[in-house]
Order: structure tokens, then C-alpha cells, then sequence
């Protein structure tokens, strides 16, 4: 018999998430050349700003990457448990390494009600898998397959990559956001004493500024829709991993549901990690209405992920041949 | 991974490794002989089951064709199937203490089956059970994604003995490929034919 294989890839995923990455690139260059347009006139402080910002930018771009998982279990109250002291949950994550033949990675449980998971690490051997208390909880009441799917997900979310990933994507947006508050306060208090070296140093740092506050625009926009992408490619490959779509599917529902029920102290205080969850802790409502919320959004809205998953569901029952 | 696939968020669900199992009988051998552990005659396929029919087709078909040679000299007992808690499904197969080969046969027969059928990644470990005069219990684990064996020797109450799985190891070091990596020798406690 000619293998076959019940895993074929999402091609329509691929294909939006190399536009979106396009874009983001395609962004990023027009953004240099811009600056490096306006340095022609050389212009020595605008130069130092640009500088300033890139190596503060991009340092702190690396050192959030370097203590990614210390900083997420800090932020989180977590604590790394052991095998002993949380069997379930370890021999879940050990067969489901196994399975995906990768690396395990440290296994940590955060004190909150609030059911989520996330996992962050800067690669394989330093990552680390978190999850609430509120998700093991008897008030979510999540199934063991459920709660597999769950950390399928994020175990896709290690195996992608994605903190380095989302990393890189927002180290554009970082340098423009810090030029534009550079260019801001130097031109509160360094501009009038420099007026003498300098004659033009007034406009040139507002088009730096003007610059920068578009491009900051456009790449939030782009990299929250490479995050969306993100999501629904961990959701996929998690699924695949358990084969059971379903699980995973319930699991969302379930974990939406009990997030819904939790009063919005909590969820303001859990926003900044919004982007590491299984699912987001706060989403955003307002007079834009569903389509604005849904452009502003690190993850897809549960309807899209239980649409793809429905679909990972009916891929396995046939086969498609191996290439 | 390649950079590409990390680019673009897919993992390409991992092909088992079939062959390495065949090495099992002859490293029996050499474990009987150096330490006193014996073939139990029983062995186990562990799998993650996939949600729908197609799945639990292909599952009862591996079960009546292994069944085929029950009740006949070397075809051992009806196969056992049974679902773990951590929702795996655990195929065991149990022959004579000496029938080692005919044993391996039955649990690659599952494998191809679930291979030939586009379920391959689903495959977990193989277990293969030993015992020695004492009654010690010593299982070796085949991680199909590796390739590699582990030992894993439980003691009452969720322990393990450690002394004999690393005992264990040197003894097979030439045999098998021992998994390195002591961080993949999980346990698997309360596997079905242990």
C-alpha cells in the first residue's frame, strides 16, 4: 500500500502569513530608507536619535527575548512545579513531547482563577509551558483531553517559535515608537540650544517624527494579524498532534466562557500578557463595533477558530498522498 | 524544523521509526543473560487515538488481524485493547515467555497498519515486558519518533528503580539505541502487560 498522510498543510494560512510578513518587511525597508533619506542632509543630532533608539530599541528587544520565560513566570506569580508535585499535568506534557519528538519544556502554575495557559522562552531548552489554576480548576471543569488540547496548543506555539518569531516582527515598532518619543522630548528640551549648530534640525526631527508615528501605526496593525495567523497555525498544529480537533475545540469554548465570568480587575491586570494566552484575557468593545475589535486583536475570534478546526476534523478522515 | 517551516508556523507531524524494533529479540538475549531478566511474553502498542470513524475502523481491523492467529501454536492470546487515563489507546499482545519474535511481529503489524493508513505520527512507544526470579518488573520502552529504547522499571506506589533502569543501560548499551537523552525516559505508569 502507498502511504499516505492525513496532514497536509494549510496552504491558504501560508500564503496570508508570507503577505502579512511581506508587508512587514516591506514596511521596515521603506522605514530605513526614509530615515537614511533624511540623514543625507546629515544632520548629527537627528543621526543620535536614530541611534539612540535603534540600540535601545533592539537591546531591549534581545534582553526581553533572553528573559522572555523569567519575565512571563514573574509577571504571572508562577512556579515552576515538579513531576512529583503535578503528575497529571507532567505526564500529559511528557507524552505529548514524545509524540511531537521535541524537547520538554519546564512546566509552571500561576495562582490565578482566571483559566489560561501560556508558553514563552527564548528556544526549546529554555522554554517553559504555564498554565492557571483556574484551568485546572473543578469550576471550568476541563477533560483531560481538553486540557491536552489546550497544552498541544501552546507546545505548538514552542515548536514555532513564535515568542522569537513576534519578537523580531515588533523590533520595528519598538525603534518607531521609541523615535517618536526621542524625537519628542528633544525637541522639548535639546532643540532650542542646538538651533544654533543647526539650522534645519526643527523640521527634520518632525518628519522623523511624523515618519515614525505612521510606520509605529502600520506595523502594530500588521504584526496583531501575523499574531492572529499565529494562533490559528498552533491551533492547527495541536489539533494534528492529538488528533482531536474537537477537544481543543470545546476546550476554547469552555475557556472563553469561564474568562466571561471573571471580574474585569483581573483581566486588566492580566492584559499585558494578553499576547502569550491561549485565548485573550481582554478583548476590545467600543463604537468601532466587532470589525475594529477584530483588526486590534492578538487572537482570532472563537467562531474562526472552531471554523478551522471543523475543518482540520473532516482533512482527517481522508487522506491526501505524500509527496 | 527549517527556517521556513518556523517562518510560517508548521511542524510537519513527525514520521515514526519502525525498524529499530527488530533488535528487541537478540538484545532479549543478552539482557537474560547478563542480569536474569526473562521475556514476559507480553508487549504493548501505545497510540493517541483520532477522533471519528475512520480512526476506530482502522483499529478494529488491526485487532481481528492479529486475532486471526489466536488459539494456534505461536499465536499467543486475543489482543487486549484498552484506553490509559491520559486518553492513549494501548494494543497488548501476549505470547509465550520464548516467543519473543512472534511477538515483535504482532507489534510491527500494528505499526504498519497505522502507517500504511496515514496514522503514523499517532504512534507513541512500544512497550516489551521482563521479569526476573525476584519479580521484578522491567518494561522497555521503544519511542517510535526516536528510534531509541529506554528502560523502565516501576516499584510500588509510583516509584521507579533507578539503579536498575541505568543498570540496565549499560547492559544493552550495545544491543540498542539507548535514548541519551535522560529527560525522554518519562514513565508510564500503569501500562497495560507491565
Amino acid at each position: 500500500m502507498a502511504r499516505r498522510t492525513r496532514y497536509a498543510p494549510d496552504r491558504g494560512l501560508t500564503v496570508r502569513m508570507t503577505v502579512t510578513m511581506f508587508l512587514l518587511g516591506l514596511v521596515f525597508v521603506a522605514f530605513v530608507a526614509l530615515i537614511i533619506g533624511i540623514m543625507t542632509a546629515v544632520h548629527a543630532s537627528g543621526a543620535a536619535i536614530v541611534l539612540v533608539a535603534l540600540i535601545f530599541g533592539g537591546g531591549s528587544a534581545i534582553a526581553s527575548l533572553f528573559y522572555s520565560d523569567k519575565i512571563a513566570l514573574a509577571a504571572a506569580g508562577a512556579r515552576v512545579v515538579t513531576p512529583q508535585e503535578a503528575p497529571q499535568l507532567h505526564g500529559i506534557v511528557d507524552r505529548l513531547c514524545a509524540l511531537a519528538d521535541m524537547d520538554k519544556p519546564r512546566v509552571a502554575i500561576a495562582p490565578t482563577h482566571m483559566p489560561n495557559a501560556f508558553a514563552t522562552g527564548r528556544n526549546s531548552k529554555n522554554s517553559v509551558l504555564c498554565v492557571t489554576e483556574g484551568l485546572l480548576g473543578p469550576q471550568l471543569n476541563l477533560t483531560k483531553d481538553e486540557l491536552e488540547g489546550v497544552l498541544a496548543h501552546e507546545l505548538s506555539h514552542v515548536a514555532h517559535k513564535d515568542v522569537q518569531v513576534m519578537t523580531v516582527a515588533s523590533l520595528l515598532a519598538i525603534v518607531a515608537g521609541l523615535l517618536v518619543r526621542f524625537a519628542f522630548y528633544s525637541e522639548l528640551f535639546g532643540g532650542g540650544r542646538r538651533s544654533n549648530n543647526n539650522q534645519n534640525a526643527l523640521p527634520v526631527l518632525l518628519i522623523i517624527m511624523a515618519v515614525s508615528a505612521v510606520v509605529y501605526a502600520v506595523s502594530f496593525l500588521l504584526i496583531r494579524l501575523l499574531s492572529r495567523y499565529r494562533e490559528l497555525a498552533a491551533d492547527r498544529s495541536g489539533a494534528l498532534l492529538t488528533g482531536q480537533p474537537s477537544a481543543l475545540g470545546s476546550a476554547l469554548v469552555k475557556v472563553s466562557n469561564g474568562m466571561s465570568r471573571i471580574p474585569n480587575q483581573d483581566l486588566r491586570a492580566a492584559e499585558p500578557m494578553n499576547a502569550f494566552f491561549f485565548a485573550p484575557a481582554m478583548k476590545l468593545t467600543g463604537g468601532g463595533g466587532k470589525s475594529l475589535s477584530q483588526v486590534f486583536s492578538t487572537h482570532p475570534s472563537l467562531e474562526r477558530r472552531l471554523e478551522e478546526l471543523q475543518k482540520i476534523q473532516k482533512q482527517l478522515g481522508q487522506t491526501t498522498p505524500i509527496e | 524544523m527549517g527556517f521556513l517551516d518556523t517562518l510560517f508556523g508548521r511542524t510537519k507531524p513527525v514520521q515514526p521509526k519502525l525498524d529499530d524494533l527488530f533488535a528487541l529479540p537478540s538484545a532479549a538475549i543478552t539482557l537474560q543473560a547478563a542480569s536474569g531478566f526473562v521475556p514476559t511474553g507480553s508487549g504493548s502498542v501505545c497510540f493517541r487515538g483520532v477522533e471519528g470513524r475512520t480512526f476506530s475502523d482502522i483499529q478494529d481491523e488491526v485487532r481481528d488481524l492479529l486475532n486471526m492467529d489466536s488459539g494456534k501454536p505461536g499465536g499467543g492470546l486475543p489482543v487486549e485493547v484498552s484506553k490509559d487515563t491520559y486518553g492513549f489507546t494501548w494494543l497488548v499482545s501476549s505470547h509465550m515467555s520464548d516467543e519473543l519474535d512472534a511477538l515483535v511481529t504482532d507489534l510491527h503489524a500494528v505499526n504498519s497498519a497505522l502507517v500504511d493508513n496515514g496514522f503514523g505520527p499517532q504512534l507513541l512507544c512500544t512497550l516489551v515486558a521482563f521479569r526476573d526470579s525476584a519479580e521484578r518488573r522491567l518494561a522497555l520502552v521503544y519511542l517510535y519518533k526516536r528510534g531509541t529504547f529506554y528502560p523502565f522499571a516501576p516499584l510500588s506506589g509510583e516509584r521507579r528503580d533507578n539503579a536498575l533502569e541505568l543498570q540496565t543501560r549499560g547492559v544493552l548499551g550495545d544491543d540498542l539505541k539507548i535514548e541519551q537523552d535522560l529527560t525522554k525516559w518519562f514513565p508510564v505508569w500503569g501500562a497495560p502487560g507491565l
